[in-house]
């Protein structure tokens, strides 16, 4: 196990397993978006009271997750970081940020997209709204902490308590439906008893979320790939490849 | 199916197509700027080894 997480924690030898990893990732993400998307715009029956403009759902609540997964992701990989001080998981944390960030606000613009024709609104700034905006905040306030340092360890470490601090947001995220008067609809899939939303509609979601998720695990290798570069660029393994 | 009657999500179109355009812009974004992020160190590097 130990000689595992060395092995894994090896920046060349990392670096060659996320780029083998890299297409089978892509073209699997390609795959799967594509075939929930036909299936959540064609085969996914209407709903019976918000008519087609539920099928948003298949695009909103994939990035919706996605933006919270990353956050932890992100959050763990600093926290690894400080604590065994690894170099590559602060190098993951860094290329979460970006990635984290388009996602949150992809499920801000479409939520806003859709609440217009259902709640009449294009925004209200109520708990669930505005903790998914705080999110988006924190995702930035991360890059723009990381790029204020010239030097990459204080930079790692200033970035880390951020992203960890910042953590707490994800579960009020999760739980503002429930504990705040919102508009927006409680949890329908991600809670204890079975979902309330049929599983012919439910089945696109789930393959969409496994698609997005297989998404970031080409975006994060190929960026954690440029990150790895950056930061061994004196490093003798790089000079011995070419 | 309607083509027609497809386009026009059951008079959703402008709502549901402007979501689906935006993720679609999103995910070729996010793929252009993790491709470039990896091309751009990898040509950097290779750029030093040819200086050394």
């Amino acid at each position: 196990m130990w000689l595992w997480i060395h092995k894994f924690g090896s920046p060349p030898h990392a670096y060659r397993l996320l780029g083998q990893l890299a297409p089978w990732f892509g073209w699997a993400a390609l795959v799967l978006i594509l075939a929930a998307t036909y299936w959540g715009l064609v085969e996914a029956p209407r709903d019976y009271q918000q008519g087609d403009a539920f099928r948003i759902l298949y695009v909103h609540a994939p990035s919706a997750w996605m933006s919270m997964f990353v956050y932890v992701v992100m959050a763990v990989a600093a926290g690894i970081g400080m604590i065994w001080r690894i170099k590559l998981a602060h190098a993951a944390a860094a290329a979460c940020a970006p990635i984290g960030a388009s996602f949150t606000f992809l499920a801000l613009a479409t939520g806003s997209i859709w609440g217009k024709p259902m709640w009449g609104t294009w925004w209200v700034w109520d708990a669930r709204l505005t903790s998914e905006l705080i999110l988006l905040f924190l995702y930035l306030g991360y890059m723009a902490l990381r790029s204020s340092f010239d030097d990459p360890q204080r930079a790692d470490r200033a970035s880390a308590v951020l992203a960890i601090v910042g953590v707490i947001n994800v579960p009020i995220i999760h739980y503002s439906v429930e504990w705040w008067t919102t508009l927006h609809q409680p949890a329908s899939v991600t809670k204890l008893d079975k979902p309330s939303i049929a599983l012919e509609m439910l089945y696109p979601l789930f393959l969409m979320i496994i698609g997005f998720q297989v998404y970031f695990g080409w975006a994060i290798s190929r960026r954690l790939r440029g990150e790895i570069l950056r930061r061994e660029r004196n490093a003798k393994w790089l000079q011995e490849a070419r | 199916m309607d083509l027609r009657e497809f386009l026009n999500m059951g008079g959703y179109a402008g709502y549901v197509w402007s979501a689906y355009g935006l993720t679609a812009l999103v995910l070729v974004w996010n793929w252009w700027a993790a491709r470039r992020c990896e091309v751009e160190e990898q040509q950097s590097a290779r750029r030093r080894s040819s200086a050394d």
